[in-house]
């Protein structure tokens, strides 16, 4: 086992995989924890689909930057998004359901009347451990490298709009703005992360190390760095399991998420009783 | 000059107009209750104080010296923030992000103030438990305590005792008037409770279509408007 993962390591598309891989689920988990906190969750689901249809039109008129061409696209359909769930006359759970489907059938509709529905658009849809290019990675590098500053540089900001937007905005700050870096800032996640996690799965980085780390943790800081070691462990296991037994990525990492969870459920309810039955003696 | 000051305001909402014509002022050290039922505009007249609505007709004025940002308010807790996971520090600390403007890190002095308003609301013993681990009442004095590090001024309450049980809503009532009172902190409150707003205020606002009474909460009891309602209140008591 332990010399089949060295050997894993000396395969230059793996390395790839794993630094692409951990960057990228770190930079949604960073912003999962906003997101799940606020109900945005599903954002992350429809813009992930967003970016299928922008994937296969640009694969269709043979753009030369596919990625290029969808991030734009992708950024726009979440500034839009995030309007609907705040003012829009259509609940917002059933607008994303419907901006998601609407752009994963035209992405299909596209695809098989032009290309076909080759690997590219497999890959796609479904995630590819040999899908990250050289190029891949330096977007990767460079995308959570703007992620985590922005993170780190609003943190105070993002925890008083995550907790209390009303109170936020009365007292001043402009939690529109910061709704909206927390949008673009998950669509070029997800755009990017999409090659390699495949769109219909990407959701569930956003989702689950913040769902998971907070069975557990209590305090929102302790959360976040939780996540984001919940996000790089999972998705190098993940990475890991899928060259091993040759499955798909994305369907690995989920699957290594949701044992944590399930882990991390159980202790967090064994905890939760302990601590009611300290306070409850005070 | 007052703190803050209505002039024929008028909001409306979805082209229905909710309230018209309404004037009244805020003096410093004043207690208001602004009363009214389901509908009657409370909630819009309260984001037009707070000035994340402006008014379809008319001018809400700040003097006195009180800056834009320098509210406190206590809004109605959303469910998602019942069990939201955060320390009763990070919460009460976030109150003091208004004042940071586009610098990322808070102070020590913003620190300071955290601690001091979580002393001044005898939350001491809570400071690292998590906010949803806490009762409905404990929660309440959080969230006072961080719309206190906003500002020292005035402070916007909006139906802070719903949901708190007889004891708890007591006590809650009992902190406010301290803080008007003792730190002449200005107070703003909506509420549903009529006997409790003639009990602790110095002014009602009560929000009843064309029939809005202001005044002194001795004028309120004797207006018709107050007669009725508190009369009613009395029956069902």
């Amino acid at each position: 086992m332990f010399e089949s993962i060295i050997k894993m390591f000396s395969y230059e598309f793996f390395v790839r995989a794993v630094i692409g891989g951990s960057l990228i689920s770190l930079c949604a988990a960073l912003l999962g924890v906003s997101l799940v906190l606020k109900r945005y969750s599903m954002i992350g689901d429809g813009l992930s689909h967003v970016g299928f249809g922008a994937l296969a039109i640009a694969a269709a008129v043979n753009a030369a930057a596919p990625l290029e061409f969808a991030i734009p696209i992708v950024v726009i359909a979440a500034f839009f998004l995030l309007r609907i769930s705040e003012n829009g006359k259509i609940k917002g759970d059933s607008a994303i359901a419907i901006i998601s489907t609407a752009s994963l059938a035209v992405g299909i509709m596209v695809a098989t009347m032009t290309t076909g529905l080759n690997t590219d658009i497999n890959s796609y849809l479904f995630g590819s451990i040999i899908a990250m290019s050289q190029k891949d990675i330096i977007i990767c590098i460079i995308l959570s490298i703007i992620v985590i500053i922005m993170f780190v540089f609003f943190y105070n900001k993002i925890f008083a709009v995550t907790f209390d937007e009303s109170f936020a905005k009365a007292t001043g700050t402009k939690a529109g703005a910061y709704n909206m870096i927390i949008a673009f800032l998950t669509a070029l996640t997800i755009t990017v992360g999409m090659k390699m996690m495949g769109s219909l799965l990407i959701s569930s980085l956003i989702i689950f190390p913040a769902i998971t780390s907070m069975r557990i943790c209590r305090r929102f800081r302790t959360v976040v760095i939780c996540s984001a070691v919940i996000a790089v462990l999972c998705s190098i296991s993940g990475l890991i399991i899928s060259y091993q037994y040759n499955t798909p990525t994305g369907a690995s990492i989920v699957i290594t998420n949701v044992c944590l969870l399930i882990i991390f459920s159980i202790i967090g309810s064994v905890s939760d009783r302990i601590n009611a039955k300290r306070y409850s003696k005070q | 000059m007052a703190f803050i000051t209505c002039e024929n305001v008028s909001f409306s909402y979805e082209n229905t107009s909710v309230i018209r014509n309404l004037n009244f002022s805020v003096d410093k050290g004043d207690y208001l209750c602004i009363v009214g039922e389901n509908g009657s505009g409370k909630s819009t007249l309260i984001k037009g104080i707070l000035g994340l609505k402006s008014p379809a007709h008319g001018k809400i004025t700040r003097g006195d010296g009180l800056k834009k940002n320098e509210t406190g308010y206590l809004p109605q807790q959303t469910p998602a923030q019942k069990d939201f996971p955060a320390s009763v520090y990070e919460v009460v600390l976030s109150g003091r992000s208004n004042s940071r403007g586009w610098r990322p890190f808070y102070s020590r002095l913003d620190k300071q103030t955290a601690i001091d308003n979580i002393k001044r609301l005898n939350i001491e013993h809570l400071l690292k438990r998590s906010y949803r681990d806490l009762s409905g009442g404990q929660q309440q004095r959080v969230l006072l305590a961080r719309a206190l590090c906003a500002s020292k001024k005035i402070l916007l309450l909006d139906e802070p005792v719903t949901g708190l049980d007889p004891i708890v809503t007591e006590d809650m009532y009992r902190l406010i008037e301290e803080l008007n009172k003792k730190e002449n902190i200005t107070i703003i409150m909506v509420s549903h409770d009529i006997k409790s707003s003639v009990r602790y205020a110095s002014h009602i606002l009560h929000l009843n279509g064309d029939e809005t009474f202001f005044g002194t909460t001795d004028e309120y009891i004797r207006s018709p408007v107050g007669k009725y309602f508190f009369s009613e209140d009395k029956k069902n008591v």
